[in-house]
C-alpha cells in the first residue's frame, strides 16, 4: 500500500482524465476543422455536377450516387440474410456445435480485414462469377461485410423481447413461425432497424472492399446498369487526395465533409431512434 | 397442409441463413487460398516469408514479403504502445470516474471517432500529422510509420475503451463494495480489484484493437509513405502487408504471379485475424 492513498488516488484520477482528453479532443478537433475547411467548399453545384478538369473542379455527383446505390445494395443483400440468421440464432437454435460455429463465424467475419472483403469479392464475384468491376460486385462484397453487424444488432434487439410474449403466442395456438412473424418481430423493429443504419453508415464509409470491385477512378456520368462501374464518396477522397496532384485543398476538405456528414447522419438517427425506442419500452 | 408446407419452407430458409455466415467465412478462405497458393509454384514458402526484396513486377518478379511484415510490426507496435495505456484509461475513467451526463458525453464521443471512415482519418493525417511529424522530427518527409501508428491508435482507441469498459461493469458490484467497506480508496479499488477482475475482458479488448491495427488500410496506405524497405525503425517511410495490397493489386494482371502474391498475402491477413478473433472471443467468455 501506498503511504499517501489519497494524494495516489489524485494523481492516478488526473492522467486517467489526461488520457480521456488525449482522445476525446482530437476526435473534436477533426470533426471541427472538417466542417471549418469544408463547409466553403459545399454549395448546390458542389453536390450535384459532375466533376471537372480532372476532378480539379465542379463537384461530386457521381461519387454521391454511387455510394448511394453501393449501400443501397448491400442492405438489399444483407438484411434479409442477416435478419433471417438472427432469427434463426434467437428462435431456433440449440447449443450445439453447429450453433458455436456459427456464432464463431460470425465473430470472424467481423474481424476479417476490409482489404481482404476486397480481395475475395474480386476473386468470387469479379473474376469467378464474372460480374466484372461493377456495382453488384461492390454491392454483394459491402453486404458481406456488413452482415455480422445487422445479426448481431437484429440477434439482440430479438432476445430482448420477453419470453412472456412468445408463451402467451404459442398458448393461443399460435405456430413457432407464425409467433415469430407478429409477436416477435413487430417488437424487435427498432431494434433492427437500428442495426441496418449502423450498417449502411459502416458500408458508405469503407473503400478497401470497393477498390478492385466496382470503384472507378474517373467516371462522369452515371452508372446505367448493376454491371456498370461507379465512382464511391470514399474512394474518391483517397483518388483526389494521393493521386491527383494539384486538387485545391477546398474540394479535398469538402468532400471529406460531405462523406462524413453522411456517415455521421446516418449514426444520428440510429442513436436517436435506439434512445426513443429504450425510453418507449413497455418491459 | 399448405400453411405446414409454408412454415417447413419458411424454417429451412431461416436454417440457411443461420448457417450463411459459416459458408461465407469459408468461401473466404476458399477463395483466398484458390488464389493465394499459386504463387507458390514460382517462389518456396520460405523465400516468400523470409525474402528480404519485394520487386513484383521487376524480371524475374522477386516475391519476398519480409519487409512488408516487419513493416505491419511496426506500424502495430508503435499504435499499440500508444493506444493501449491511454484507451484503458479512458476506458477505466468513463466507467468510474465520469459523473453521469458527461459519461455520456464521452461514450459519444467515443462512439463518433468509432464512425469516421478510415479514409477520412488518412486525410486527416496528410494535412495535419504528417507536416506535424516532418518538423518535429527534421526529415525529409512525414510519410513515416510514426505518422500511421498515430493515426491507427485513433482507430483501436474505440474498439479498446468500449469492450474494456464493458468488462468493467460486468464486475459484480459486490467487489467493489467489498473494497470500499474495508476501508480501500476508490483508485485501490480500481487498481487492485476491479481491473485484476476484469483483467479477461481487458485482454480481449487488447487484442481486438490490435487486430484492427493490423487490418486497417486506407489510412495507413495514405501516411505511412508505402516504401517496400525494411524498415529500421518509425521514423521512415515504410509499407505494410494491407497497403501493399490496397496499392497494387489495381495494376496485378489476373493470374499473374504479382497477383497470386497478393493474394497469398490476403491469406496471411485472414489467418491473423482469425486467431486474434477467437482468442479475444475464448477470453470474453471465460467466466459464461
Amino acid at each position: 500500500m501506498s503511504k499517501h492513498p489519497l494524494r495516489t488516488q489524485k494523481i492516478a484520477f488526473f492522467l486517467l482524465l489526461v488520457a480521456t482528453l488525449l482522445i476525446v479532443v482530437p476526435v473534436g478537433l477533426i470533426v471541427v476543422v472538417i466542417i471549418q475547411k469544408g463547409w466553403p467548399a459545399v454549395n448546390w453545384q458542389f453536390l450535384s455536377e459532375m466533376p471537372r478538369q480532372g476532378m480539379r473542379a465542379g463537384g461530386i455527383f457521381p461519387a454521391i450516387v454511387g455510394t448511394l446505390y453501393l449501400v443501397t445494395g448491400a442492405i438489399l443483400f444483407a438484411l434479409p440474410i442477416g435478419l433471417l440468421a438472427a432469427v434463426y440464432l434467437s428462435e431456433y437454435a440449440k447449443d450445439n456445435i453447429l450453433t458455436r460455429s456459427i456464432k464463431l463465424a460470425i465473430v470472424n467475419l467481423a474481424g476479417v480485414p476490409s482489404v481482404v472483403y476486397g480481395l475475395f469479392g474480386l476473386a468470387l464475384f469479379v473474376v469467378f462469377f464474372k460480374f466484372g468491376a461493377s456495382i453488384l460486385s461492390g454491392s454483394l462484397t459491402l453486404g458481406i461485410m456488413i452482415l455480422p453487424l445487422i445479426i448481431t444488432a437484429s440477434r439482440e434487439a430479438l432476445e430482448a423481447v420477453p419470453y412472456s410474449f412468445r408463451e402467451v403466442s404459442l398458448s393461443l395456438g399460435a405456430s413457432k413461425w407464425q409467433t415469430i412473424r407478429h409477436i416477435v418481430l413487430p417488437n424487435a423493429i427498432p431494434g433492427i432497424i437500428t442495426g441496418t443504419i449502423l450498417g449502411l453508415g459502416r458500408a458508405a464509409g469503407e473503400t478497401a472492399p470497393i477498390l478492385f470491385t466496382v470503384a472507378a477512378f474517373y467516371l462522369p456520368r452515371l452508372p446505367q446498369s448493376v454491371f456498370d462501374q461507379a465512382m464511391a464518396l470514399p474512394y474518391h477522397l483517397y483518388v483526389i487526395s494521393t493521386q491527383v496532384p494539384n486538387v485545391d485543398e477546398k474540394v479535398r476538405y469538402g468532400t471529406a465533409l460531405v462523406l462524413l456528414s453522411m456517415v455521421l447522419f446516418m449514426n444520428l438517427v440510429a442513436i436517436i431512434i435506439r434512445y426513443r425506442f429504450r425510453k418507449k419500452k413497455k418491459w | 397442409m399448405l400453411r405446414k408446407f409454408k412454415e417447413f419452407v419458411i424454417e429451412k430458409l431461416i436454417l440457411l441463413c443461420g448457417i450463411a455466415s459459416v459458408i461465407f467465412v469459408a468461401l473466404i478462405f476458399v477463395f483466398l487460398l484458390k488464389e493465394g497458393l499459386s504463387v507458390f509454384k514460382f517462389v518456396r514458402i520460405g523465400e516468400f516469408l523470409a525474402g528480404r526484396s519485394w520487386y513484383p513486377i521487376s524480371e524475374p518478379a522477386q516475391l519476398g514479403i519480409l519487409p512488408l511484415i516487419l513493416g505491419s510490426l511496426w506500424v502495430t507496435f508503435g499504435a499499440a504502445v500508444i493506444s493501449v495505456p491511454i484507451g484503458l484509461g479512458c476506458a477505466v475513467y468513463i466507467a468510474e470516474i465520469a459523473p453521469g451526463r458527461t459519461k455520456e458525453v464521452l461514450k459519444g464521443g467515443i462512439e463518433l471517432l468509432a464512425a469516421i471512415p478510415s479514409v477520412v482519418l488518412g486525410f486527416i493525417g496528410m494535412v495535419t500529422l504528417v507536416p506535424l511529424v516532418k518538423n518535429v522530427f527534421h526529415l525529409s518527409t512525414g510519410l513515416t510509420g510514426l505518422s500511421g501508428s498515430i493515426i491507427l491508435a485513433f482507430m483501436a482507441m474505440p474498439t479498446i475503451v468500449s469492450i474494456a469498459e464493458d468488462a468493467l461493469y460486468a464486475v459484480p458490484k459486490s467487489y467493489k463494495e467489498g473494497a470500499f467497506a474495508l476501508g480501500a480508496t476508490h483508485w485501490q479499488t480500481i487498481w487492485r480489484v476491479l481491473l485484476p477482475a476484469a483483467s479477461s475482458g481487458i485482454v480481449a479488448a487488447v487484442m481486438l484493437g490490435i487486430g484492427r491495427v493490423i487490418g486497417e488500410t486506407m489510412a495507413v496506405m495514405m501516411i505511412t509513405g508505402n516504401s517496400a524497405v525494411i524498415p529500421r525503425g518509425l521514423l521512415e517511410p515504410l509499407r505494410t502487408l494491407t497497403a501493399t495490397i490496397a496499392a497494387e493489386m489495381g495494376e496485378a494482371v489476373v493470374g499473374s504471379e504479382h497477383y497470386f502474391a497478393l493474394f497469398a498475402i490476403g491469406i496471411i491477413l485472414f489467418i491473423i485475424s482469425f486467431a486474434i478473433n477467437v482468442t479475444a472471443d475464448l477470453f470474453l467468455h471465460k467466466h459464461k
